[in-house]
């Protein structure tokens, strides 16, 4: 294993322990979203209930908020393209650089 | 039914009613007209000089290294549409410019952060058209211009490339959130302690959540680097980030 992997691996791990533990540490929480959390804060910083001035033109559209299911989908229709996208580019340069006769890379 | 068999149905009842309740993780960004017009509009107008600047920038780029572009913009869509949880009990998600920052200049990572907040805005109902200026703001100008200024500072003070990344990466993340909490304390003063004052209550909402989360960027986007440097080394030394021959 070369020392860039080990790195790597190191590091990866690092990343999952971290994503994992706050559901050991902080068991039962309720994780909701940091945005909801600053909206109710400008509520009790003005004392009292803010009216946002505009809806999402897709509630709008929708006549409500986006279902939850569908606001997961289109998540993971963002993270996918996005993963495509990177993968396509690693895989390129990867194989470019295997079947590059003198690359210099 | 028994007492216990009733018993267990009101339980039951109640777990239906508290997770019934919508939760929706609307994180980071400034929700949908959460900031007065004015403020809208200044904080878009602001932010007009770095798109134009970002767009001469990207023309450039995309005709010299299309998909190494490409990824980095990928980059901030992936990150930026995961939620990640944080120790306390929140959730919130990357911004994930400090890669396109870091390769390509802040300009062109406000380019780019743009069109993930407009997907976001317009498909999501995450963040907003009309607190598109500001969050733009907060994450495709301020925070890029952050993280490519330390970069450049780390390397200038001889860090090791790791470490730079790392450091900017991270910081970018997190400078984010503290512009976020400015222009919220800017719109909404607090009665006692003016804008500072509600700086730091809106801060203590986004900081201690963002914390974690700015490591794992930091880290995350090291990873991508050292892919990229393994596989793509002639591309980076086209776009100027490899000057010299890898030591490391």
């Amino acid at each position: 294993m070369t020392k860039n992997i080990k790195t790597a691996l190191i590091l990866l791990a690092i990343v999952v322990v971290m994503t994992v533990l706050p559901f050991v540490v902080a068991r039962g929480a309720e994780f909701g979203g940091t945005d909801d959390a600053g909206s109710q804060m400008v509520n009790q910083i003005r004392g009292e209930e803010y009216e946002p001035w505009f809806t999402p033109p897709l509630e709008t559209a929708l006549g409500g908020e986006l279902p939850g299911e569908i606001e997961s989908l289109l998540f993971c229709l963002q993270t996918g393209i996005g993963v495509g996208i990177l993968a396509f580019g690693f895989g390129y340069y990867t194989a470019r650089k295997k079947y590059a006769p003198d690359s210099e890379a | 039914m028994t007492r216990q068999e009733k018993r267990f149905m009101a339980l039951s009842l109640a777990a239906a009613g508290v997770l019934i309740v919508p939760q929706y993780a609307h994180a980071m960004h400034i929700m949908e007209g959460y900031l007065p017009p004015v403020f809208c509009i200044a904080w878009g107008a602001v932010c007009l000089p770095f798109l134009a600047a970002g767009v001469i920038r990207l023309k450039k780029a995309a005709k010299q290294q299309m998909l190494l572009l490409a990824m980095a913009g990928a980059f901030i869509f992936v990150v930026s549409s995961l939620k990640i949880p944080s120790v306390f009990g929140s959730c919130s998600h990357m911004t994930g410019t400090g890669l396109a920052a870091i390769l390509f200049g802040p300009a062109s990572a406000t380019v780019l952060g743009l069109v993930v907040l407009v997907f976001q805005a317009l498909l999501l109902a995450h963040g907003g058209l009309t607190t598109l200026g500001a969050n733009t703001f907060s994450m495709a100008v301020a925070g890029p211009l952050a993280a490519w200024g330390i970069y450049k500072l780390c390397r200038r003070l001889r860090a090791g490339r790791k470490v730079s990344i790392f450091l900017a990466a991270a910081l970018g993340d997190l400078l984010t959130y503290c512009v976020t909490s400015l222009q919220l304390a800017l719109a909404y003063p607090a009665a006692e302690g003016g804008v500072l004052g509600s700086a730091v209550q809106f801060l203590g909402v986004f900081a201690p959540t963002q914390l974690p989360l700015a490591i794992i960027e930091g880290i995350l986007t090291v990873l991508v680097i050292m892919g990229l440097e393994s596989c793509a080394a002639p591309e980076l030394r086209r776009i100027g980030f490899l000057e010299e021959v890898r030591h490391d």
